[in-house]
């Protein structure tokens, strides 16, 4: 075993400079430049939410339809499932300890991520496209 | 393969059961519990966008769960959960830069991040009562 002077993994380890969670501060940065990008997504998103209540159907396609609300609504899921994915990734890691169990849910975490994003992707385009 | 043997059993630290609880503590882990809540609550969000996506019938469907008095009770616990999440998270951002983690300055934001989001929640919901 080779030990260096100041740290104790291996060289490879010490040049990728990654750290013990393999991830550097990637996950870190994405999480706060995601946070900061929800602030005003969130609230234009609620404005449309507001526009959005009671509507009727040829109302809500309406508004869904415009490219203002539509990329609001766009913006606001993609950075939001992103989001919530690198949140809920260390709150599994927190948790959960077993090795195949923790494997199983962050996959998953990654899945229902995914799909919160392309399904509501798929729904407001194919609304934009259908007006 | 790492887990080989099974881990020893050593004695932990108390926590829960000791430490005072303290505005601070109460704040971190809602701001967890709220993030847990509006993940799984997207899928609310898709719903929705998929009703719309799918015709009048789908859509009157929608509208009226959400229109109903458990729906628009879950929209307001999702709207609280939505702004107290993102005081929580601004609160976490001004850390960042190193203020306000001082005694006394740290616990009057976690107090802002319950009042402000308490407030924001009761002005949306008085824009939707008005629109």
């Amino acid at each position: 075993m080779k030990l260096n002077a100041s740290s104790l993994a291996t060289d490879r380890n010490r040049v990728r400079g990654l750290g013990s969670a393999k991830a550097g501060t990637k996950h870190f940065w994405h999480q706060r430049v995601s946070a900061v990008a929800l602030i005003p997504l969130t609230l234009f998103f609620i404005v449309t939410l507001i526009k959005l209540s009671g509507a009727n159907y040829q109302a809500a396609l309406g508004t869904v339809g415009r490219p203002f609300f539509a990329l609001v609504l766009i913006g606001f899921v993609l950075a939001g499932a992103y989001h919530m994915r690198l949140g809920m990734q260390v709150v599994i890691e927190d948790y959960i300890h077993g090795e195949v169990t923790k494997l199983v849910l962050l996959m998953f975490n990654t899945f229902f991520s995914a799909f919160v994003a392309l399904a509501s992707l798929y729904a407001i385009v194919r609304i934009s496209l259908g007006n | 393969m790492a887990n080989a043997r099974p881990p020893a059993e050593r004695p932990l630290s108390p926590h829960l059961s000791i430490y005072k609880p303290s505005m601070t503590m109460a704040m971190s882990i809602v701001h967890r519990i709220t993030g847990c809540a509006l993940y799984v609550g997207t899928v609310l969000l898709v719903a929705y966008l998929l009703a719309l996506a799918s015709g009048k019938s789908s859509y009157d469907s929608a509208a009226w769960f959400f229109g109903s008095f458990i729906g628009r009770l879950i929209l307001f616990g999702y709207t609280w959960a939505l702004m107290h999440h993102m005081m929580g998270g601004v609160r976490h951002l001004i850390w960042d830069t190193g203020a306000g983690m001082q005694p006394g300055v740290r616990d009057t934001i976690a107090l802002a991040t319950l009042i402000g989001s308490a407030v924001l929640t009761v002005v949306i919901w008085i824009a939707v009562a008005l629109s």
